[in-house]
């Protein structure tokens, strides 16, 4: 997976949850859970909308990878397979 | 209209969702309604066939207004409605001319002063004030016509409106609760490696939707100590403690644009931790979307405040009369912790009872805190035991 | 003298619309030698509905003046007394005989100012019983007052009150100009209480007689306790009404009403006049014309029925404004039966 595709699939699954999110300029240390005022609910919610769009599942350890914008495109593009 | 919380005098309906003909059961949700707070379905308590339509959308209606009529399934005649909320009366008998006399006719109304599509000048000034599509506008007035309160009812309140409203609301009640409840607080500190350990077991079970979070088991475990310790599980009504059939849990939910609703898990003692959190998805996602039922803002019998999920390490919390009890729960954390004589590190949580001392002691209050403990120490067993009715 | 709850409050005493009007009389005639009587049977009678009983004892034949049976020759000669410096009061008994002397009052009366280039001031107030509800019949139950509230040069008066009926009179004489006073033949009996000192009234302005918030019901004269009752019945319906007493047919108190209607959004004129040409008429163009946008509802006119006033008591009842006929209008206007 791309950068730019993990980008747009973690924007997209934190819309499901905040309408309207922008990933766009956001710095890649953003605490993504600050940033969008998520707590521990939204979060799952994100994780499992996330796992849908990108297609495999995202396990409780592994969502700890999602922490920043940045972690979150990393972990998404190496676990990725495509 | 239904009274959806203690202070609501008058909702506005927003739609139907059935139509006159169509055959409903009781629980079916039947239409939504605007309260000061939110968008909420109502359900319909009896079976039977939509008769009448009674209220048209748009209009604001106090409390108990009827809103439609039900005919029995049989299809017999209509059942009589209770006279709908009128502000007027048929005018009395005036004295008049002897009965011999031909009463002077009325003039017959013409048909310019009035119809379908006329709009009073000073309602349309309104629309344009209020930004109102006239379009969209019903008219109450004589033979159709649209007048001022038309116009103002259907202005939607500005969401500006709603925030403040349920400002005052929430308002009213921590006065209220702050006035009337002898608050005492209780807090202890738990260890919940037990309970992550056999949320990340359980979990990897789980297919993404029915993923369990701590607040799940933390609420779960709330449950089980209510039906423990009874006495916190209840109401405070003419002087005295009314104990609660179930342990109906209201979770103190935040709203995005500001303010607090408490959606309530009903019957909690019968869910186990996998059931609990996928009732606290499905009452999230449509609190935050508008769309509770009325059965949801029922007054629970017990609340649960979860602000730890915001940061803060615990919570000391106000009680929603006629409660007795508020259970918050602080950040789970990884603190200091004495493991086997040494000094480890644990993920730690920080929960506060705050309970009336009208109803209970500090005693209480203790056996609470520790039958708390007790189930966040035993996961496999309590996270999975369904529970039956509160018994005293 | 010991204490009385009275003597909190200025005194009051009970007396009746006829009795103010009198009383009125005695005082205009006390302040200003200039003001006399004059018209038919006020003298030896004491006047057709008894309002100047007394007088002719107290003041004497020069300020009691009997005249004969002739409304244009005496309105004339009232005319002459006044461009003469005096101040007359001209008792043509009832509206229905005044339009034999119509002629003098807007030719000459109303007129001779404008025609003197100023020069000539004619100070003459004339008073008239007018309305019906007594079966007195077809010619003398008229109510006629959009007939002199058409012209200019005069200034028209309906006391409906007793404080109006008391004060009235001595704004009305002072006026340089002519001043037509109607009295609604129904009111002379009313009783009530008025300070032993009643406060000076003006002549300009309408009043509030009721307040309220949803619906104003406009009357005049006799159709003031008309609406008033009215407004009664309406509170026991859920329709707060406000009631003005419009006081000055002419010029009418544009302010007064309009602000009303500005407040209520609605509009009940009540006037005992024919329905065509009349005073709801003016007041319903003017609401109209400049309180359109304020209105939520058509303004509703509640008149005598368009036929020469019947003999019979039920015929004359129907054919009168009556409280259900007001109520039931203005239930239409505020749509209580949608």
């Amino acid at each position: 997976m791309t950068p730019d595709r993990a980008r747009s699939a973690l924007q997209e699954a934190i819309g499901h949850v905040v309408p309207g999110a922008d990933l766009a300029g956001l710095p890649p240390e953003t605490d993504v859970r600050d940033a969008f005022e998520l707590d521990s609910l939204d979060f799952v919610e994100v994780v499992e909308q996330l796992s849908t769009i990108v297609g495999f599942r995202i396990e409780d350890h592994e969502a700890e990878a999602l922490r920043t914008v940045g972690s979150a495109e990393r972990f998404l593009t190496a676990r990725a397979p495509a | 209209m239904p009274s959806l919380g203690a202070d609501m005098t008058e909702g506005t309906l927003l739609e139907w969702l059935v139509s006159p003909g169509d055959e409903v059961h009781r629980g079916d949700v039947v239409a939504v309604v605007d309260t000061s707070k939110s968008a909420v379905e109502v359900e319909c308590f009896d079976d039977g066939v939509v008769d009448a339509l009674v209220v048209e959308p748009g209009t604001r209606v106090p409390v108990g207004t009827v809103l439609a009529t039900l005919r029995s399934p049989a299809g017999a005649a209509p059942e009589p409605a209770p006279a709908a909320v009128a502000p007027v009366e048929p005018s009395p008998a005036v004295a008049g001319p002897s009965p011999a006399a031909p009463p002077a006719p009325p003039p017959a109304a013409p048909a310019h002063r009035g119809g379908p599509g006329r709009i009073s000048p000073l309602a349309r000034r309104l629309a344009a004030e209020l930004d109102v599509d006239l379009a969209t506008v019903h008219g109450t007035g004589l033979h159709g016509v649209v007048r001022a309160e038309d116009v103002r009812a259907a202005a939607a309140p500005r969401p500006q409106d709603r925030e403040q409203d349920m400002r005052h609301s929430i308002a009213a009640l921590m006065t209220r609760s702050n006035a009337e409840i002898p608050h005492y607080h209780l807090t202890l500190t738990l260890d919940l490696h037990r309970t992550l350990e056999w949320l990340r077991e359980r979990n990897l079970g789980l297919s993404m939707a029915e993923r369990l979070v701590p607040a799940a088991a933390l609420l779960r475990a709330t449950a089980i100590a209510a039906t423990e310790v009874p006495e916190l599980n209840g109401h405070w009504v003419d002087g005295a403690f009314r104990p609660a059939e179930h342990v109906d849990l209201g979770l103190v939910l935040s709203l995005r644009s500001g303010g607090l609703l408490v959606p309530v898990i009903g019957a909690a003692e019968s869910l186990d931790a996998v059931a609990t959190m996928a009732r606290v998805r499905d009452l999230t996602r449509r609190a935050r979307g508008g769309r509770l039922r009325g059965s949801e803002l029922a007054p629970p019998s017990l609340t649960v405040s979860n602000l730890g999920d915001q940061g803060v390490e615990s919570v000391a919390g106000v009680i929603y009369p006629p409660q007795v009890a508020l259970v918050g729960f602080g950040a789970v954390s990884d603190r200091p912790w004495a493991v086997d004589g040494m000094l480890g590190v644990r993920p730690l949580v920080t929960v506060t009872l705050a309970a009336d001392h009208r109803a209970t002691d500090g005693a209480v209050g203790s056996r609470f805190l520790r039958a708390l403990d007790r189930a966040l120490q035993d996961p496999a067993s309590s996270m999975e035991q369904r529970q039956g009715a509160v018994t005293s | 003298m010991t204490a009385t709850t009275e003597e909190v409050a200025p005194t009051t005493r009970e007396t009746t619309y006829r009795e103010a009007l009198r009383e009125a009389h005695r005082e205009a005639m006390r302040r200003d030698e200039r003001v006399f009587l004059m018209g038919e049977d006020v003298g030896r009678y004491g006047g057709c509905f008894a309002v100047s009983l007394g007088l002719l004892e107290e003041f004497g034949e020069q300020r009691v003046r009997d005249t004969p049976l002739s409304e244009s020759a005496f309105t004339g000669a009232g005319i002459g007394a006044a461009l003469g410096g005096m101040r007359p009061i001209v008792e043509i008994m009832t509206v229905n005989f005044s339009l034999l002397a119509l002629d003098q009052i807007l030719n000459s009366a109303a007129t001779l100012r404008h025609m003197s280039g100023g020069q000539l001031s004619v100070p003459l107030v004339i008073r008239m019983t007018t309305g019906g509800g007594r079966q007195l019949a077809a010619q003398h139950s008229h109510s006629l007052e959009a007939y002199y509230a058409h012209i200019p040069g005069l200034t028209v008066l309906s006391p409906a009150t007793l404080e109006d009926a008391r004060g009235m009179l001595w704004p009305a004489l002072e006026d340089p100009d002519p001043v037509v006073v109607f009295e609604h033949g129904s009111l002379y009996n009313v009783a009530g209480r008025l300070p032993e000192e009643p406060a000076a009234v003006d002549i300009a302005h309408a009043a509030v007689r009721r307040a309220g918030r949803d619906i104003t019901l406009v009357g005049y004269g006799g159709t003031v306790p008309l609406a008033l009752e009215a407004a009664d019945v309406l509170a026991t319906q859920g329709v707060d009404a406000e009631v003005v007493d419009l006081r000055v047919l002419r010029p009418l108190d544009d302010e007064t009403i309009l602000g009303s209607v500005a407040r209520t959004h609605r509009a009940v004129v009540v006037d005992e006049g024919w329905r065509s040409v009349g005073i709801a008429a003016e007041v319903s163009a003017r609401i109209a014309e400049r309180s359109l946008y304020e209105l939520d509802a058509p303004v509703e006119r509640v008149c005598a029925a368009e036929v020469p006033l019947p003999y019979a008591k039920h015929l004359e009842d129907a054919a009168l404004p009556q409280v259900d006929e007001v109520v039931a209008a203005a239930r239409r206007a505020v749509g209580a039966d949608a």
